[in-house]
Parts: C-alpha cells; sequence; structure tokens
C-alpha cells in the first residue's frame, strides 16, 4: 500500500525515504541543507531544513521521519524568513571575504545566501581571526571560514572510522580541530581528504600547488613532465559544462601541453606497470602462502592508515609503488644524461594523500624526488583558467610515447575494484570483464577460479570498510588471498581533489565512464601493452628482477606513536635469550608495573636466569594492566606473585 | 539484608519502636548552607553539651523507662535567611541564626529545662511578631511540605530513620503489583514532570514499559543548572533515598535494571549523601539482585557533571554519560525510545522521582486533590532576590502569587516596592504587579507568556534594572549554549551583544525591533531546550517593561539607577564649597572648577567610576 505525504498541497508518495527530507526532495523541492548528507548519522544543526505541519508547528524535515497523511508546508513566509534569519546568523560570524576565497563561486554557502535573498547582515564583523593551519602537504584548514556544520567531523569519523578532527570549546567559541590544539600533521590524519570533499565552504580546501608548477613551467633550465591519472579523464570536463564521465583525455592533454609542460606522460602507463609487479608478487605468495592477504599498495591513504594502526600487517602489503611514483622514477631515470635539462615531474591527480605521498624521502634520489609536485584536476581547471585558456578551443592532443600508451586494465585503477579486476586480468588471460567487482558497495568479495588455481579477493573502501574487513581477518570469519583497499568510497573517481560535487552525485557517472573507455581499448590485460613488453625485454627484465625492484619497490615503516618504545634494557648473558617485555605506561605504572619489572630484574639477577628484559610502552592493553610480554604471547593483570613462575617457567 | 517483605516490616516495626524511646529529636538544618554557616559544629556542640549536661543521648547507653535526646543534622529546613536553623521536636521550637556560642543556653534552658530562649526565635521583619514554634511563622503556615517533608525531619545519612518514617514501604507496595498497575497508579495522579518540562510522568513511565528491548534504563536528571535554583540539591541532599526508591520503582514499572544518577559536579555533598545512600541501600538489598525477593534486580550509579548547563537537557545528558561531547541529539528518535546508549530510557527529574514513593503510599487521589485541574500536587521552590524570607519553599499547585511573595517570601525588604518575579531561570519569564493574583502552576504560567521552570523565583524590587536582569539571564544561555545548532549559537551571542549595547547607552530603537526579530528567529529555530527557550527573558521584559527599554535607548537613562553608563554625576552648584577634593580624585581630570566656587563635572570625559561622590564631604554630588 502506498503511504502519501501532502507537500505543498500536492500528493507525494513514499516507500523506503528515510526522513521527510528525501520525500520531499524526490518531489523535486529543493530543501537547503548544510549538515545532511543520507550516508552520515543525521546532525540536525544548520536547522535549513526546517518545514512546518498543519498545526504550524514547526520541525527539521531531515530527522523527521515520514508519516503517511502528514500535511506539510516548505516554503511558507515565515519558513522563509526564518531561513534568511538562520543564514544571516551563520554569516555574521563567517569571513565574508569571499573575493579573496578560493572556493568562490564554487561555495555551497554562497550559492545558499543568494538564494535565499540575504542582501544586508545586520551584525557587526566577526571578531577575531583564528590562525590557519597550512601544516599537513595536502590539506588547509581555516576556522574562520567553517560554518560547525560537523560534515568534516562525522565522515572522518564514520566513513573513514578515524576520527582525527572534532568540536572543541563550547558555543560561540566552538571550533572544529584536531585535539588538543594541534595541527593536522601532529595527529593520525591520512590525507584522504574526504573531510574537503564534503565542506561546503572554503574552510578545508585542498593545498594548491599550482605557483610552484606555473614557475618551473616558466623555467628553460627545467623539462616539465605531466602525468595524468585515469580519474582525471572522466571528470575534467565538469568544471566546462560537460557531464561527469565524459572522456576529455585529449582535452587534459591538450590543456597540459598548451600550459607549457614538454611531455604529457599517462598514469595508466605506470598502473600496467604496477600490474605487471604486483601479479607477479601475488603468484609468488600464492606458491609460498606467505605474507598473504596481499593488500594493495596504491592507495597513499590507506598505506599512511596501516602504517598508524596496524603496523603487524606492514609486510602483507605490496611493495609496489604506487602507479605514480613508479611512473615518475622510471621517468627520472629513464631521462637522466639525455638532457642537461633537470625533469620536473607533475602528477595531475584526482587525490590529496598523493601530494603527502610524493615528499616521502623514500621516494627520492640524491635529493631530488621522483614526482615533484601533485596538482589536483581542482587546480588544473583554476590553472587553466589563468592561463587564459579556452576549453573549447584547446586542440585534443594524445600522451607522448614511450609513457603514454595503456591498455584497459590500467584505465579502471580509477575506480574501486578497478585494481584487483586489472590484477585478475593478468592472471587469467581468457576473462576481461569482472562484473562482480565493480560498482559503489563498500565491501565487495569474489573468488576467482581459472584452471586449478583459485584466488580469493576483496575489495573495501572507505577506511571503516577496511577495519571492519581486517577485524573479520582477525577474528578468523575471513580470509582473501588479495585485498584491495582504497580510502575514498567509490575509488580514485571520488577523490577530493576531482571538481567540487555535493553529495559525491558524480562518482557513479565516472566510474562508468572509465569502464565505457576500457572498452574503447585494443589491448584490456596490462601484459598485452607491446611497451610494457619492450620495457622488460629492453630494461627491466622481468618483474621482480633487481632492477624493477630498485625503481618500482618500496618498503614501510611503522608509525604507530610509543607502540611498545622500548625504554630500559637489560642485556642477558647470552645470545639466545627469552625477551621479556613489562608494559610501563601510565595505566600499568599505576597497577604496580615498576614493582613487577623490579621484581623481574631481581630474580633474573639473583638465579642468574637467561633472559633479556625490557621495559616498553605501551601495549594498548589498558583494561588488563599491568602487563607482561613473554616471547610472543602477552599476559594481563599481572601480579608480583606470578613473576616468580614466569621465569620458572621460560 | 533484607530478604523479603516480611523481613522489612518487622525490621520496620523494631525501629518504630526504637523511635518510641526519642523523647527529644533536635534537628540542625545541614544543607549546604547552613553548613556554611557552621550547622556541623553546632549539632557537635549539642551532642556533647548534652552529654555534659546528663541527657542520654545514646539508645543503647540509656535504661530502658529512660526518653533519650537525639540530635540529627538534617536536610534543608527551607527557612534559608533565618539559617543556621535549630528545631527542637516534638514541640517544633525553632531557634534561627543560631551560632555555636548559642549552643550553651540552648542545651540548658531549652533540653534541660525545658523553656524558650526568646532571643534565638523567629521576629516577623515587619509586624515585629515573635514566633517561637514553627509551625505558626507565616513562611511555614502556608506551605505544603510534601517532596520536602523528610527534609529537616530526618538525618539524611541513616537510612534506619528514613525507614522508620516510612521509606521503602512504598517499594514493597510496589511489588506487590504490576509494572503496569504501577504505571497506571503514576497516570492518575497526573504527576507531571518537575524539571520545568511538565510532560505527564505516568505517560513517559508506559511509553517506556512498552518498548520491547531487554535492556532499558533510569536516569535521574539532578543537573539542577538554573542559576539560584536550589530545590534538586536539597533534596539529594536532605533525603537522597527518596530520590533512589523513586528510581528502583520506576525501573520496575518500566523494565529498567539499571539507573543513573547524574549530578553536578558543583553538589560535592549531594554527591556525597547519594552515594552514602546507594551504598546502604545496597547493603539492605533495596538495590541489587532480587530485590525483596521480588524476582526484580537493580542498581544505581552516580554520573557527576562536569560544569556544562546544557547537560541538563535530556539528550545532551546522555551523550556525556556515554563519554560524548554533552549536546543535543536530533528528536526523533526520542528518549523513551532510543536513549542512554540507544536503549528505551526513563529519564526523570530529582523532585519528579522524590514525589513517587509518597503517591504509591497514599494514592493517586490524594495526590490530584493537591494542586488545581491537570496541575496535581505541590512544587518545590527557591525563593530569592529581593524577598524578607529567601529560603526553600513547597507549595501546592494553584496558589497565588501573591501569597509566595507576601506571605510565604514576607514580601519586599526595607520597605521597597515589589517590581517583578523572574520564575524559571534563564529559561523563564518575568511576572509583575499584574500577575499578583496569577495561581502559580504550568497551564496558568503558560498562558501568561512565563515558564514554571524548575522552579527558581528571583524576587525583584523598584531598585532592579529589568534590561540589565534579561541582558544577566542571556549572557548566561549565550556561555552555556553547546553551539550545535546555528540559530542558538549565533542568535544568542548576537542578542547578548544587542543587550551589551543597550545597557551601555549604545542601543537603538532598531535594536529593539532586532531583538524581536531575533528572538523569533531563535525560539523557533533552536534544536533544543536552551536555545528554544533563551529569548523568554528578553521576550517577557519587552512585554512588562517596553518602556524601561525605551528610556534606555530613547533617553539614554536607566530608570533604576542600575547601569552605570547610564547615569550622570553631576555637582549641585548650591551645594558645592569648592573644597577641590573631588577634581584631586578624579582619576580622568573630568572635574574643573576655581577653589572656593562651585566645581563643575565635564560629562564627555566622565567615566562614571563614583570617586568624586564618594569623597565630597558636603553631599554636593548626586547620581541622576
Amino acid at each position: 500500500m502506498t503511504k502519501t505525504m501532502i507537500v505543498n498541497g500536492k500528493a507525494v508518495s513514499f516507500d523506503k525515504e528515510k526522513n521527510m527530507l528525501e520525500v520531499i526532495r524526490g518531489a523535486g523541492i529543493e530543501l537547503p541543507t548544510f549538515c545532511y548528507y543520507s550516508e552520515l548519522s543525521i546532525y540536525g544543526a544548520c536547522r535549513m531544513c526546517l518545514v512546518e505541519d498543519k498545526r504550524g508547528n514547526v520541525v527539521a524535515a531531515c530527522s523527521e521521519p515520514p508519516k503517511d497523511g502528514a500535511e506539510i508546508k516548505t516554503h511558507t513566509p515565515r519558513l522563509q524568513k526564518q531561513r534568511k534569519n538562520t543564514m544571516e546568523l551563520l554569516l555574521s560570524s563567517h569571513d565574508r571575504d569571499c573575493l579573496t576565497c578560493s572556493k568562490s563561486g564554487n561555495c555551497k554557502l554562497q550559492d545558499l545566501s543568494m538564494l535565499l535573498g540575504v542582501d544586508k547582515v545586520r551584525f557587526g564583523k566577526t571578531d577575531e581571526k583564528l590562525p590557519i593551519d597550512t601544516s599537513s602537504l595536502s590539506i588547509v584548514r581555516d576556522p574562520n571560514k567553517c560554518i560547525l556544520c560537523g560534515d568534516c567531523v562525522r565522515v572522518c569519523e564514520e566513513i573513514q572510522g578515524i576520527g582525527v578532527i572534532g568540536f572543541t570549546h563550547r558555543g560561540a567559541n566552538a571550533q572544529v580541530a584536531p585535539p588538543f590544539g594541534k595541527n593536522l600533521n601532529e595527529v593520525d590524519c591520512i590525507d584522504c581528504g574526504l573531510c574537503v570533499s564534503h565542506c561546503p565552504t572554503a574552510a578545508l580546501e585542498v593545498k594548491s600547488e599550482a605557483e610552484a608548477v606555473f614557475e618551473a613551467l616558466y623555467n628553460p633550465q627545467k623539462m616539465t613532465a605531466a602525468q595524468v591519472a585515469p580519474a582525471v579523464k572522466v571528470s575534467f570536463g565538469e568544471a566546462f559544462g560537460l557531464k561527469a564521465g565524459e572522456i576529455t583525455t585529449g582535452k587534459v592533454v591538450g590543456a597540459l601541453k598548451a600550459l607549457g609542460f614538454d611531455m604529457v606522460f599517462d598514469t595508466s602507463f605506470g598502473a600496467d606497470l604496477t600490474v605487471m609487479e604486483e601479479s607477479d608478487e601475488l603468484s609468488r605468495r600464492l606458491s609460498s602462502g606467505e605474507n598473504l592477504p596481499l593488500f594493495t599498495s596504491c592507495c597513499p591513504a590507506w598505506v599512511k592508515f596501516a602504517e598508524f594502526n596496524y603496523p603487524s600487517y606492514l609486510k602483507n602489503i605490496s611493495t609496489c609503488r604506487s602507479p605514480q611514483q613508479m611512473l615518475g622514477s622510471l621517468v627520472k631515470d629513464y631521462y637522466a644524461g639525455k638532457s642537461d635539462r633537470k625533469v620536473y615531474m607533475v602528477s595531475v591527480m584526482p587525490c590529496t594523500a598523493k601530494k603527502d605521498e610524493v615528499k616521502n624521502p623514500k621516494f627520492s634520489k640524491d635529493g631530488l624526488f621522483d614526482v615533484d609536485a601533485v596538482i589536483t584536476v581542482k587546480e588544473l581547471v583554476k590553472m587553466v583558467k589563468t592561463a587564459g585558456l579556452v576549453y573549447d578551443e584547446i586542440e585534443e592532443l594524445p600522451f607522448d610515447m614511450p609513457f603514454g600508451f595503456t591498455t584497459g586494465a590500467g584505465l579502471i585503477f580509477g575506480v574501486t575494484g578497478g585494481v584487483t579486476e586489472a590484477v585478475l586480468r593478468t592472471l587469467d588471460p581468457g576473462k576481461a570483464v569482472y562484473t562482480q567487482l565493480r560498482g559503489l558497495e563498500g565491501i565487495k568479495e569474489y573468488t576467482a577460479t581459472f584452471g586449478d588455481r583459485s584466488v580469493k579477493a576483496a575489495v573495501v573502501s572507505g577506511i571503516q570498510n577496511a577495519k571492519d574487513l581486517i577485524a573479520k581477518i582477525e577474528s578468523g570469519e575471513a580470509s582473501y588471498d588479495i585485498i584491495e583497499v582504497m580510502a575514498c568510497p567509490g575509488g580514485c573517481v571520488n577523490g577530493a581533489g576531482q571538481p567540487f560535487a555535493p553529495h559525491s552525485s558524480k562518482t557513479r557517472l565516472r566510474g562508468e565512464g572509465l569502464y565505457k573507455n576500457d572498452k574503447q581499448m585494443q589491448f584490456v590485460s596490462s601484459k598485452e601493452n607491446p611497451v610494457i613488453e619492450k620495457l622488460y625485454n629492453d630494461f627491466l627484465g622481468k618483474p621482480g628482477s633487481p632492477k624493477a625492484h630498485e625503481l618500482l619497490h618500496t618498503h614501510y615503516t611503522s608509525r604507530k606513536r610509543l607502540h611498545e618504545m622500548e625504554l630500559a634494557f637489560e642485556p642477558s648473558k647470552t645470545e639466545k635469550t627469552e625477551e621479556i617485555k613489562v608494559c610501563v605506561g601510565t595505566c600499568c605504572y599505576l597497577n604496580g608495573a615498576y614493582d613487577i619489572f623490579k621484581q623481574f630484574q631481581d630474580i633474573i639477577a639473583e638465579k642468574g636466569i637467561n633472559a633479556t628484559l625490557n621495559a616498553t610502552f605501551c601495549f594498548e592493553n589498558c583494561k588488563e594492566s599491568p602487563c607482561v610480554k613473554i616471547g610472543d604471547t602477552l599476559y594481563g593483570k599481572v601480579s608480583k606473585e606470578e613473576v616468580e613462575n614466569f621465569l620458572k617457567n621460560l | 539484608m533484607i530478604a523479603n517483605a516480611t523481613i522489612f516490616e518487622s525490621l520496620k516495626n523494631d525501629l518504630l519502636e526504637k523511635g518510641k524511646r526519642i523523647g527529644t529529636k533536635v534537628l540542625v538544618c545541614a544543607g549546604t548552607g547552613c553548613v556554611a554557616g557552621g550547622a556541623l559544629d553546632i549539632h557537635a556542640k549539642i551532642e556533647s553539651l548534652a552529654r555534659e549536661y546528663g541527657l542520654p543521648t545514646d539508645i543503647q547507653m540509656a535504661s530502658e523507662s529512660e526518653q533519650i535526646l537525639h540530635a540529627v543534622p538534617s536536610g534543608c529546613h527551607g527557612f534559608c535567611e533565618m539559617g543556621p536553623l535549630v528545631r527542637i521536636e516534638p514541640e517544633g521550637t525553632l531557634y534561627v541564626k543560631v551560632t555555636v556560642d548559642d549552643v550553651e543556653e540552648i542545651v540548658k534552658k531549652t533540653l534541660v529545662a525545658g523553656e524558650i530562649v526568646e532571643r534565638l526565635t523567629y521576629k516577623h521583619p515587619v509586624t515585629k511578631v515573635s514566633y517561637a514554634n514553627e509551625h505558626d511563622i507565616p513562611f511555614y503556615a502556608q506551605q505544603t511540605r510534601i517532596v520536602l517533608e523528610r527534609c529537616g525531619a530526618i538525618n539524611p545519612e541513616d537510612i534506619n530513620e528514613y525507614i522508620a518514617s516510612g521509606g521503602y514501604s512504598a517499594l514493597v507496595k510496589a511489588f506487590e503489583m504490576s509494572p503496569e498497575q504501577v504505571c497506571k497508579i503514576v497516570s492518575d495522579s497526573k504527576l507531571r514532570g518537575r524539571g520545568g518540562g511538565g510532560f505527564p510522568t505516568g505517560r513517559k513511565w508506559e511509553s517506556v514499559r512498552r518498548q520491547n528491548t531487554d535492556i532499558k534504563y533510569v536516569i535521574c536528571n539532578g543537573d539542577e543548572g538554573d542559576p539560584g535554583a536550589f530545590m534538586d540539591r536539597s533534596i539529594m541532599e536532605g533525603d537522597p533515598h527518596a530520590v533512589i526508591e523513586g528510581m528502583i520503582i520506576g525501573g520496575y514499572a518500566s523494565g529498567a535494571k539499571f539507573g543513573y544518577i547524574y549530578v553536578r559536579a558543583e553538589y560535592p555533598l549531594a554527591v556525597a549523601r547519594l552515594q552514602n545512600a546507594i551504598e546502604q541501600a545496597r547493603e539492605y538489598g533495596f538495590l541489587g539482585e532480587n530485590i525483596l525477593s521480588s524476582g526484580f534486580s537493580f542498581d544505581l550509579r552516580i554520573n557527576k557533571g562536569a560544569g556544562a548547563f546544557v547537560c541538563g537537557e535530556g539528550s545532551a545528558l546522555q551523550e556525556s554519560i556515554e563519554g560524548k561531547r554533552g549536546m543535543p541529539r536530533v528528536k526523533p528518535p526520542r528518549t523513551v525510545e532510543k536513549g542512554l546508549y540507544g536503549k528505551p530510557t526513563l529519564l526523570n527529574n530529582v523532585e519528579t522521582f522524590a514525589n513517587v514513593p509518597s503517591i504509591m503510599l497514599k494514592g493517586a487521589e490524594w495526590f490530584v486533590s493537591l494542586g488545581t485541574e491537570n496541575n496535581s500536587g505541590t512544587k518545590a521552590f527557591a525563593l530569592t532576590g529581593n524577598i524578607n524570607n529567601t529560603g526553600l519553599i513547597e507549595v501546592p499547585m494553584g496558589v497565588k502569587l501573591k501569597t509566595i511573595v507576601e506571605d510565604i517570601g514576607g514580601g519586599v525588604p526595607e520597605g521597597r516596592k515589589f517590581k517583578a518575579v523572574q520564575i524559571g531561570g534563564p529559561s523563564g519569564g518575568c511576572l509583575t504587579e499584574q500577575h499578583m493574583d496569577l495561581t502559580i502552576d504550568f497551564d496558568s504560567l503558560d498562558s501568561a507568556g512565563a515558564m514554571m521552570g524548575s522552579g527558581g523565583l528571583v524576587v525583584m524590587d523598584d531598585k532592579a534594572c529589568m534590561i540589565e536582569v534579561a541582558r544577566f539571564f542571556m549572557s548566561f544561555t549565550q556561555k552555556e549554549s553547546c553551539g550545535k545548532c546555528v540559530p542558538c549559537r549565533e542568535g544568542t551571542k548576537r542578542m547578548l551583544k544587542i543587550m551589551g549595547d543597550i545597557v551601555e547607552g549604545r542601543g537603538t530603537m532598531e535594536d529593539i525591533a532586532l531583538l524581536e526579530d531575533l528572538s523569533e528567529t531563535v525560539t523557533l529555530g533552536s534544536l533544543c531546550g536552551l536555545g528554544k527557550t533563551a529569548a523568554n527573558p528578553i521576550l517577557t521584559t519587552l512585554r512588562y517593561f517596553k518602556n524601561e527599554y525605551i528610556s534606555h535607548v530613547r533617553d539614554k537613562k536607566c530608570p533604576a539607577g542600575v547601569c552605570k553608563k547610564l547615569m550622570t554625576y553631576e555637582i549641585i552648584a548650591a551645594a558645592c564649597k569648592g573644597c577641590t577634593k573631588c577634581k584631586r580624585v578624579c582619576p580622568v581630570q573630568a572635574i574643573e572648577g576655581v577653589v572656593k566656587q562651585p566645581f563643575v563635572i565635564i560629562q564627555e570625559k566622565c567615566i562614571k567610576c563614583g570617586a568624586c561622590l564618594e569623597i565630597c564631604p558636603f553631599n554636593a554630588v548626586r547620581e541622576v
């Protein structure tokens, strides 16, 4: 039986909508909101979506469940005045310097303010200017532009399961910030930029490298090379009126050449290379059975997350560099010695985390980075406009060889499930389309069988989904051979560097664009790429070779703060020794850890026991404090009396 | 451990028997206020001196025929203006403003010799009549102390005194009924939430009872954040077991097995007395597994607040208990469906829970017989401000404002004129002279544009500036706003700024229009009760004291003489002897004059510090 609501006098039927807002929007009436995202929890703070029932009671449409027979009015004079006043109040505390704001023309606050007809702000200017946080390599945080909608807080907390920014202070002094007054680079931010893509103003924005790139372009000493990520090809046109998903590769290359780049290469070529190395890596691990599951490594936000939180899984992450890093390293090596001009490599990416990835010292040689700068699509669009280029007039051009030829496999890297599909295409030349790996679900699984081999694959996008999957693996509920992790839900096409699209509405279209492009390619599997074949024959040898390892592989380091940090060291008498670690973190200390350590010390000395005694900080097992680790086993609630037993049983 | 009802009854009878051995009870008020005045020392001295004078104080030591003297530090007696208070039962003699030095005379004359110490009795400030007996004092005569009955009558730290006075008998009675029946009694009593919302309590209990989950919670809201309100504090300090018993009955009726009492951290005595009561209740088996062999298990713990007024809002309170930032949640879902940790939760105010035991024992009809239609029972109020008898009072719903202010309150002191009563704290409104015959209950106050609130009543005389009062409440609300929703966070900030401008002489007529506009925006758009009622003080003062606003804004004058920036200092030429004292003391050289000639204050330079007025030996400087 259909249920109906009467909205502004018209009957609107509804079924599964979660709230009145969805019903009203479904009826074609645009109710403004700042703090509503269907994939996030309902916050109800901006108060823009207020509607009136027939008794004149006012409710927030985002939190009110739809009711059969309810009569709702959305734009009465009273409500319009209310929204206008609320907007005026928002503007009263906002940095109203639109002219110099990077979001101007693309700002939800600006749009809504004009829509509501706010023509004056009857209150004075904002009081003080809060410091802008430019500590991160990828994201700029400007609290003066924040309207405290909380979208960034909720997306980091709920979709990523990280929660690196939150509300601090109270009332009119409330601020969204990292804890304890720290800057973004001082906390566990993984630079995924989901906060940026959800921020309706410029409070959180991408850090621009356009200036540095322009300088390099006009520097005759530099040979400028660009590489273009697949996700860029299907979103660049959006800024110029085209639909999301339209393949605009020719225009991107043409624009870059027009800006002055000497060479423009295809990151998808790098992706094909990644597939070669990673398939080889997976095959080896499947044979030996070691270090499975294999986690993909092309998403730098995921890698940073793993280094912060799951150091024990670092051995499972593929040692392959990301496509941009592989290509960067290859290009620098290829052109070294071929010219007296130094190569300046710029990646055009949909991604904020890439900006942080390229500045990692492990991706530099003799002080020169493999990739010198990363610009997002947003920045490229701005650069095109700044340089006076007219989109329609840009000549469509092809990528430069040798690093400009790609297969379909390299293209689909930009969408969630693409990396896994690309790898499977190489392992099983008989199959080219894996529909089970496609789509926007956060967790997908598929077991590929070919011949007598089977490969269990899982694909996750969104870090909370990755956490949930890892939890399932640890509990023994599930096991996989290869796991693809993308920090952005939907994959790179939904990266924070893409043109601003409210509610990530364009993700699906962009992904479909990539699959369409893939269908148009003559070669679907990376192995078939003739340039890749030549590269291996002439230069690299074969996948996994020493040369390949030198240029195309990397290593990872635990960045877990204070985890098992060793403090005091009691060396043992002989080589082969049992390792004893006593946690002396605050909680364990309060529960007698020092006494336990001393007890260990005394008995070891007294009985001349062969053991290495360390004090460490911390095991993060506070509920069971005090904790002692002997070898690989962690013991909780250890008492002084048990120490003697432990030492006896060594 | 009391295993069942039968054992309980026999314990109770035992206690009542023992109670008959008490000949005299000396109740020393030990609420926070009187404790600050030295009550605990007074109590200790009474006990030790009584023993010195040979009065038996220990029931174990006394002989069978001897009647003992029981000196008790009790809960709040209510007559805070006159504290420290000492009452002697059974006579009902009340001594006021007692000091430790008075104790000797009290013991010698009254306790030993049975005579009244005249100088320590209460004297009405206006009529000058003396009252030796508490029951005759007008302050008490007009009150109906039900929820405050035990405050001042028993030792709140002794569960036996609670049981002897009828405590936990309601629980026994509740266990004889089904949870549905208990809910019905509370519904029939028409008890409405005493925290300010006035929501029908029985309906709330029934809603939670109906939820089909195995985990439910009971929460008692003891956050009492209104400035000047201390009803809940006094109940928690003076009769903590009543709150606990009410919560256990609430748990039984709704199906919850665990409860939290959220007490603001600024009430350490209440926290201590509640904690003590919880431990005693556990010892006796009123909390824990299979209470009184009923099959029902229930336990409680105290959760302290951390200094946020907004955490008195039900959903913000739950966020706080969950360890999160104290910001209100969107509703729906309502607390009765998805409350603490997402489970159905029964959340009620301290006074609401404290009323439950007497309703169970005396019946719903009895409760309805007090108060007015749809507003049954009594309400505790904290009466403060420009009133002779500041203190804690309890009256039936429907009593006239005049009764509270004049009969109980004793009128405005120093012969000043009554101007207004602020009722409901920062969420409430003011009542004026024209409301003297207004009956004080939820519905009547609603139609007068005011609000019952939690029970704070601040009386103001003609020397109070209503604009400053509204500004004060707005500054409180603005500081306590959590910052989540736009209308409250930004609206209160702007309204406060305008009020600040008005009291400092920078207000314009447009500002008044802007205040009205903003009030509507904030009231309509705010997410929670704090924001929704934040504009009330301004709205009611605009309604009843518009002329004061106009005075401040158009004439730049404060009729009450409170707003310093609107006062002008002038020298009365006729009285000025030109002694130069004022000129020399002025910190900004705003006074000019020649010796032996009248001096003059230059208004543009004057910073209105008042130093000249203070120093003038001829009273030639006046404030206008």
